[in-house]
């Protein structure tokens, strides 16, 4: 049917058991939670799963997480911040520990995606946990296709995958906006570091920028300020979700 | 405030097909966006997706006991590409 | 993979803090009881500025009543003290507030309407009989826990109506319009019950 050719429908995206295979603390206040999932297809990076709990008495909560890990079948990635008076986030920080099961949907999201077909360059803009879904796409770039991440944190401590994103060189720049670190760049992600760290506008780069509503809503406006097409900045919002 | 993006999976449970890249446009003012873009509250007892540039409920979903309720009287129209 | 019920428990999850040691007749069916105040919205959070604020009643009157902030503070208040449930299952025992008695408000209004509908800054309505918003059974409350009302919660000021599931208590309201005919409001337009008794677990149509 013409309708079926158009459209690739989703399959069917139930509630299915993922196994904690590992936990890795990457900073005091996130942890990196490797689960397997029998069946799990590759994801596209960019790509985020909602997670549901249920505790003894049968109530549940759910929350939506971005996937970390390059695509791999069998197995993803997330990256969890701690929200102090969170609901989920310090269970999955403090309390899961491998042999866990958590009940994953997903992947879902085909919005804020790159894909190295998409070709380059590359821009990616993040704030504090919003590198999560952005490391994705970086972990998946072919070498060839030019690309950079600004990645903004407050402290040096707080810098997800340290010693990760140093083996990218100069495709990486980080920024700290509370304290002073040699070799990091100090202060907000601006237009002038966007103009200076950033591809421009003429090259047409895939932009992709995440993190809190307040740094992504000045980091996209900065952007189109400096000349970039509206429609090739993507944006995730990361937020509490209520108390 | 959450953007569209983050409701996929909530979506997902009456949509056959990935909603969230889906393009539309508002019946309020007539902004065309993606649904990813417009501004999403889950906390709430339902799923409400707002435009992001005019505040208008684009759409709402319930989920009603034994049934959904959907309302999408808040886009013109919306458009599903591969 | 297909499973069934059960759903996995996730081994030492408790989420929100629950209490199970409050009598249950002060719990109605299918509710968990909280100590937290979850904050539930279908739209950003309004900021009118209280010089600008006004509360209207409206609709089948003689004449529209009105009252600016300032009026509004100067009329009679009271303190309560009222258990409140939400439809997504939350109790919470026990919350004070402040208000202006919604009788207050319709004090001497004439009117053959049986209906209102309660509308708020953001455009978020919430329909009730009238009968259940006089009689001692309603406030506008523009305080809780013996502060003003955070603009989250509702403020500068929310209908409060403790009888009936909390989304009939509509944040951010900004009048009462007095009408012949029922009309849904926001949620009971898209599958929540009409009336909303946490009593009787009235929370969707047909319930």
């Amino acid at each position: 049917m013409a309708g079926t050719a158009v459209l690739g429908r989703l399959k069917p995206l139930t509630w299915r058991e993922a196994s904690v295979a590992e936990v890795r603390e990457e900073t005091p206040r996130t942890r990196t939670l490797v689960l397997d999932v029998d069946g799990w297809e590759p994801h596209r990076p960019g790509q985020h799963v909602d997670i549901r709990l249920t505790a003894e008495d049968g109530y549940q909560a759910e929350r939506s997480y971005s996937i970390a890990s390059a695509p791999r079948a069998g197995q993803l990635e997330l990256t969890v911040e701690r929200i102090d008076d969170g609901e989920v986030s310090p269970y999955l920080v403090d309390e899961v520990r491998p042999g866990d099961v958590l009940e994953v949907r997903g992947p879902v999201g085909g919005y804020f995606v790159w894909e190295p077909g998409h070709g380059g360059p590359l821009l990616l803009v993040g704030g504090g946990s919003g590198v999560v879904p952005l490391m994705s796409m970086l972990r998946v770039r072919p070498a060839e296709v030019a690309a950079r991440l600004v990645y903004s944190s407050r402290t040096l401590d707080e810098v997800i995958y340290r010693d990760e994103l140093a083996t990218f060189g100069d495709a990486v720049v980080i920024t700290l906006t509370r304290e002073e670190q040699p070799g990091l760049r100090r202060g907000r992600v601006d237009t002038d570091l966007l103009r200076e760290l950033g591809f421009a506008p003429r090259e047409r780069p895939h932009i992709y920028v995440c993190g809190p509503t307040g740094f992504v809503e000045a980091v996209a406006s900065a952007l189109v300020g400096l000349g970039h097409a509206p429609e090739r900045v993507r944006t995730e919002r990361f937020g509490p979700t209520g108390r | 405030m959450l953007d569209g993006n983050v409701a996929a999976g909530k979506l997902s449970e009456v949509f056959a097909v990935e909603l969230t890249s889906a393009r539309g446009r508002c019946a309020g003012c007539g902004a065309e966006a993606q649904v990813a873009e417009a501004r999403a509250f889950v906390e709430a007892p339902g799923l409400v997706l707002r435009c992001a540039s005019c505040d208008n409920v684009l759409l709402v979903l319930v989920h009603a006991g034994d049934r959904y309720v959907l309302g999408l009287g808040g886009m013109a129209w919306i458009e599903l590409r591969a | 993979m297909l499973y069934g019920w059960p759903m996995p428990v996730s081994r030492g999850f408790r989420g929100r803090a629950r209490r199970d040691d409050a009598a249950t007749d002060r719990v109605p069916p299918g509710q968990y009881l909280t100590d937290d105040f979850p904050v539930l919205s279908a739209g950003p959070t309004p900021h009118t500025p209280l010089d600008e604020w006004t509360f209207t009643i409206t609709g089948e009157v003689d004449e529209d009543r009105r009252w600016s902030w300032d009026e509004f503070q100067a009329l009679p208040s009271e303190q309560i003290t009222v258990d409140i449930h939400c439809v997504t299952k939350w109790s919470k025992l026990d919350t004070s507030w402040e208000g202006v008695s919604v009788d207050t408000l319709l004090d001497g209004v004439e009117s053959s309407a049986e209906y209102v509908l309660a509308f708020c800054d953001g455009g978020y309505t919430a329909n009730l009989p009238l009968e259940d918003v006089s009689g001692g059974k309603a406030w506008i409350a523009f305080a809780y826990g013996g502060e003003p009302l955070d603009p989250e919660h509702g403020g500068p000021a929310r209908l409060l109506v403790p009888h009936l599931y909390f989304w009939k208590s509509a944040k951010w309201v900004r009048g009462l319009s007095l009408r012949a005919e029922d009309e849904p409001g926001f949620w009971e337009g898209y599958g929540y019950h009409n009336y909303g008794d946490p009593w009787r677990e009235q929370r969707y149509w047909g319930d």
